[in-house]
């Protein structure tokens, strides 16, 4: 049994046993490996994606779950790094290792989506769940204000 | 990125700074090394590549774990070599001796040591390399080297002769390497000491960064690994047949450290290993309890071979005996995980007598020795590629993970991706060893210290992992125990107790329990005289700027003596570590639950030279960030042998709500580079204990300050 849905903007078939997590959908079968392991139960934020614009854990996402919605990862912010999520933590080098990063980014893009003037309060509330062993939460928070003033201003 | 395994080739190679003149021979994995092997890039040292079309690549030795290697090694070659960062690339370097940390002495990346080791060499190879590109053009072009000049990756003569670095590269790699290469003065440096970009960052944000976890091989299967949950602990017997028969396994296959169970895709595999039973002989370590091991350490001190840090100064026992006032403590931290975001993993290909392995290492020449000698294959048999670590720490610097991958590929002849879960990393580590420090000072009528006894007993993992023999002095055990007050009287001993728990380099090392003992007592000592923290260190540093200066920009920066919100309270530390001098004030209060919350912490760091300031602001942030986890939030426990925390509930590290405001001073110095990459992790702790004492009069002397802690802690 395959399951179909959309992966950033295109079709996909999965074939992965229905209660597969769909991090490993993702990562292993369709090949995007943007997308990251950390915890496998939804501590850590690594594996963030969206799933019909919602930022969901894809490490605690059955692919059954996904049938006919719109999957998002990292890889469809841009792949020139034009977004301006990327253009603002490529301005303040914040990835470390930059594991988590991804995760981050995708926490981050749906906070956005909703808000394009995050209060301090407001950006703790949506990043907090995104763990960075690495500690890069100061240049995390600066980027996403600056992504929002690009943003408002576009 | 799908890799293509390459056949092996040696490359002759004259070496670059260390051995000057010494043949060498490294192979270069990747498609780098195709190149090479193809004849289309050059190689006029171990160092630097330069392609026909002038793709200059620029190896870095060390790994990249988060701490900007990958742009402060280039930067330093580039800055002789007098190329833009922007027009390099940089690729990560084979194990070979020519790239070994003379700091450390194998290819490691840790200690803080990259720029250390670093500094001169790497410019040196950059001189070296410019040097023979100009000798090149001299003798294509029959003009005097003198009126040649290289320039961002052009060579210039006279009359409008000009030429690529690439056009030259052939030629220049068969030049002499000279010994002495003229080299800049350190005031026209161009990139070295400037803020310049990380050269990973891109990839870091768009998802196309190959981590050990992303790689892919052709024909790769996927292995999940059931240990034991005492670590040591070895196999009985074990049934794997419902493991066997569940979707997508291809085998289950034992080796050394336990039952692994291979899958067409990860997620089969760890399914399938839920399914095993194993019967575990758990070994010695099942007696193990964070309790037990912490009491026996403690017992060391007393029955404990003595070992002398550094030699006593003065009379410890008449000083005491003549002191108005005598002040003792004892400071314990606990065992702690690394916990690096990307869990353990490695890729294997083992075939015949060669095996390729592809993954995140802080060590390449470990793994590959170890590899070799598990497998019974030769050291240059075994080929091996460093993606980017997914956070180190230093749990990387170990080896387990890489020759279980290897092990696996072996007995089902494919190449093998090995991942562990988070619950196989968190209780499957390499922990920081407890520690115990014991301190005892006499102060005379005016409150100034006369004598001091500093004790400590702690494991040594240089013991465990590189069979230091027994009873000798573990350098990475006795770090910043020496501090920098002047006191007359000084005696400063090590006991290394083998407790049983299998320890590793945490980030830091030594200096946490070291600075944490020193720096709570300082404050313990300035408290029994009278005195504000402050002053009272600043009284016993005449003679020593450089750990005065650091002190008095992190207490003016901070604002120290100055009113503050009410309920709240600053504290200070001070250390040198790795040749970086460091004072930290930190701003806390407690919260509803009698959480201590740190609002601010400010650092003021003199590390001589800089590469990369704004890495060295990240670096700042992050060892902070990290030191605040230990001295606040988690720690390891361990009962009947088995670690009791799993996952990133019961070890939290810090999140972005908890993440204080950071306020850095650099100062601008020409002395030698020192490390950056962990000594904060270790101010902040004790900065943090000093201002919690401060704020609610209770001293808490055993690391982590939970709420609960100091609940159980009374009022001094």
């Amino acid at each position: 049994m395959s399951v179909d849905f959309q992966i950033n903007g295109k079709a996909a078939k999965a074939n992965a046993e229905t209660d597969t997590p769909l991090l490993w959908v993702i990562r292993d079968e369709l090949g995007l490996t943007g997308t990251k392991f950390g915890c496998g139960a939804a501590l850590c934020g690594a594996c963030t994606v969206h799933v019909d614009g919602q930022p969901v854990r894809s490490c605690q996402t059955p692919l059954s779950s996904v049938s006919g919605k719109k999957v998002a990862t990292v890889e469809s912010l841009s792949k020139d790094n034009s977004h301006p999520l990327q253009v603002a933590w490529i301005k303040h080098d914040v990835p470390q290792c930059g594991y988590c990063q991804s995760g981050q980014l995708m926490s981050a893009a749906a906070l956005l989506a909703k808000n394009k003037n995050p209060s301090d309060a407001e950006i703790d509330q949506a990043m907090s769940a995104n763990l960075c062993r690495c500690g890069t939460y100061t240049r995390v928070r600066a980027a996403i204000k600056d992504a929002a003033a690009m943003m408002r201003k576009a | 990125m799908t890799h293509t395994p390459t056949s092996r080739r040696s490359f002759l190679k004259t070496s670059a700074a260390v051995t000057g003149g010494l043949m060498l021979g490294f192979n270069l994995p990747g498609t780098l090394g195709q190149a090479m092997a193809a004849g289309t890039v050059h190689t006029p040292n171990a160092w630097v590549h330069i392609a026909d079309n002038n793709v200059i690549t620029l190896l870095s030795a060390r790994s990249e774990m988060g701490q900007g290697v990958y742009t402060s090694m280039p930067m330093l070659i580039a800055e002789e070599l007098h190329v833009d960062i922007s027009q390099i690339k940089v690729a990560a370097a084979p194990p070979d001796a020519v790239y070994v940390n003379a700091l450390l002495g194998a290819q490691i990346t840790g200690g803080s040591t990259s720029v250390r080791d670093g500094w001169l060499k790497l410019r040196v190879a950059g001189a070296q390399v410019r040097e023979m590109l100009i000798t090149a053009a001299a003798a294509r072009w029959a003009v005097d080297r003198d009126l040649i000049r290289a320039d961002k990756g052009m060579v210039y003569g006279p009359k409008g002769l000009k030429s690529t670095y690439g056009e030259l590269a052939e030629a220049a790699a068969r030049m002499p390497v000279p010994e002495k290469p003229p080299m800049k003065d350190p005031k026209d440096f161009k990139i070295v000491g400037k803020r310049t970009k990380r050269v990973d960052t891109p990839a870091k944000v768009n998802g196309t960064a190959e981590f050990g976890i992303d790689v892919k091989l052709p024909g790769m299967v996927y292995a999940s690994l059931a240990q034991c949950p005492v670590i040591g602990g070895k196999v009985k017997s074990f049934d794997g047949a419902k493991a066997k028969a569940s979707a997508g396994v291809i085998d289950v296959v034992q080796i050394n450290d336990g039952v692994a169970v291979v899958a067409n895709s990860w997620w089969q595999a760890k399914k399938a290993r839920d399914l095993l039973t194993i019967q575990w002989d758990e070994g010695a370590g099942a007696a193990l309890s964070d309790a037990s091991v912490i009491d026996g350490t403690r017992q060391a001190l007393k029955t404990g071979k003595v070992l002398e840090i550094t030699k006593p100064q003065g009379d410890v026992a008449a000083a005491l005996k003549g002191a108005a006032k005598v002040v003792e403590a004892e400071y314990v931290i606990p065992m702690q995980a690394h916990a690096p975001l990307e869990p353990m993993n490695f890729t294997a290909h083992v075939q015949g007598n060669k095996a390729l392995l592809i993954g995140p290492t802080q060590f390449q020449q470990g793994a590959q020795g170890a590899v070799a000698g598990a497998l019974g294959l030769k050291p240059e048999d075994v080929t091996l590629q460093t993606t980017f670590l997914g956070g180190g720490f230093g749990r990387r610097l170990e080896l387990d993970f890489i020759v279980q991958a290897a092990q696996i590929s072996k007995a089902v002849n494919k190449p093998v991706k090995l991942l562990w879960t988070r619950e196989d990393d968190m209780t499957h580590d390499f922990y920081r060893p407890v520690g115990v420090n014991q301190l005892k000072a006499g102060l005379d009528a005016s409150g100034k210290p006369v004598a001091l006894h500093f004790k400590v007993a702690s494991q040594s993992v240089t013991q465990r992992a590189f069979g230091l023999p027994k009873d000798t002095m573990d350098p990475f055990m006795a770090e910043a125990a020496v501090a920098g007050y002047n006191i007359a009287n000084t005696q400063h001993d090590l006991v290394i107790h083998d407790t049983g728990v299998r320890v590793g380099y945490w980030r830091a090392v030594s200096h946490n329990m070291n600075a944490f003992a020193n720096e709570s007592f300082m404050d313990e000592l300035a408290k029994a005289a009278g005195k504000d923290p402050y002053e009272y260190r600043m009284s016993l540093l005449a003679g020593k700027p450089r750990f005065a200066h650091v002190l008095k920009l992190a207490a003016d920066k901070a604002g120290w003596g100055k009113p503050l919100a009410k309920g709240r309270a600053l504290g200070i530390a001070l250390m040198e570590g790795y040749d970086t001098y460091m004072a930290q004030v930190a701003e806390v209060s407690l919260n509803d639950s009698g959480e201590v919350q740190v609002h601010r912490v400010t650092v003021a760091a003199d590390m001589g030279h800089m590469v990369n300031p704004d890495t060295v602001e990240a670096q700042l942030q992050s060892s902070i960030i990290f030191g605040m986890g230990a001295a606040l939030k988690h720690q390891i426990t361990m009962t009947a042998g088995r670690v009791q925390e799993t996952n990133y509930h019961n070890f939290q590290p810090v999140r972005m709500n908890e993440t204080p405001k950071i306020d850095i001073v650099l100062v601008k110095s020409t002395e030698k580079p020192g490390g950056i990459g962990e000594p904060a992790t270790a101010v902040v702790a004790p900065a943090i204990a000093n201002a919690v004492a401060k704020l609610t009069g209770k001293r808490v002397r055993r690391l982590p300050i939970t709420a609960e802690a100091l609940k159980q802690t009374a009022v001094a």
